[in-house]
């Protein structure tokens, strides 16, 4: 079910100043969050959010398409190897 | 023979269903359809006249996305969400279900035919 209108989007309160911030001063780097929750508010565009995956953090870089998704659509918490004894099929 | 947005509607069905052989129109939109164009639901295809085809025609034209454009929407979406990367991207690229199915068993419409291990240990006795 999606979610109530009237509360608006759930951003990381902690993340979203961050990104803010980050935003005004036009400075570059990486913010590593765990809040893989979080949607993609139009501010993020243009940064790099490195992304808990439960191991390790994975670096995404926002663009204007994944406006509207969550980040931890971006970071796979599973990785699938393919199955024992098969020939390797061209994955990712 | 009525011919709408390039599909030939079969002659002998009633309008809502004939017009269900439009791909992007079944049975609800064919209702609105036809109750926009003035048409009755019960009107078999071929008793309709020119000028409730062309209103018909006109209405789906203007208003409703059908066969091809909708087909080719349809990709663009799919091909955002591989292009941005993400899980239903993925799933999409991989050919396994978007929708957070399981895939221990079945999912064989996206999966496909059945593909047999070879060497796969049988059960013992």
């Amino acid at each position: 079910m999606s979610r109530s209108l009237k509360k608006g989007p759930y951003i990381n309160y902690k993340l979203e100043k961050k990104v803010l911030t980050m935003a005004g001063s036009k400075k570059k780097s990486v913010i590593k969050t765990w809040s893989r929750a979080s949607m993609i508010s139009p501010e993020f565009v243009g940064q790099t959010i490195a992304v808990h995956n439960g191991n390790k953090f994975i670096p995404v870089y926002i663009t204007e398409n994944m406006v509207g998704h969550k980040l931890g659509e971006f970071a796979p918490t599973r990785i699938f190897r393919g199955h024992a004894g098969k020939k390797d099929k061209a994955k990712k | 023979m009525a011919r709408i947005a390039g599909v030939d509607l079969p002659k002998n069905k009633r309008g809502v269903i004939g017009l269900t052989y439009i791909y992007g129109i079944a049975q609800s939109q064919a209702r609105n359809i036809l109750n926009k164009a003035g048409v009755d639901e019960s009107i078999k295809v071929q008793d309709w006249d020119d000028k409730q085809i062309t209103a018909i025609r006109n209405l789906i034209n203007d208003e409703y996305r059908v066969e091809g454009t909708l087909r080719s929407d349809v990709q663009m979406n799919i091909k955002r969400l591989m292009d941005i990367g993400c899980y239903r991207g993925i799933r999409h690229r991989i050919g396994l279900p978007v929708n957070g199915q399981k895939t221990k068993n079945n999912a064989r419409t996206r999966k496909g035919k059945k593909k047999t291990v070879a060497n796969k240990k049988k059960a013992v006795k």
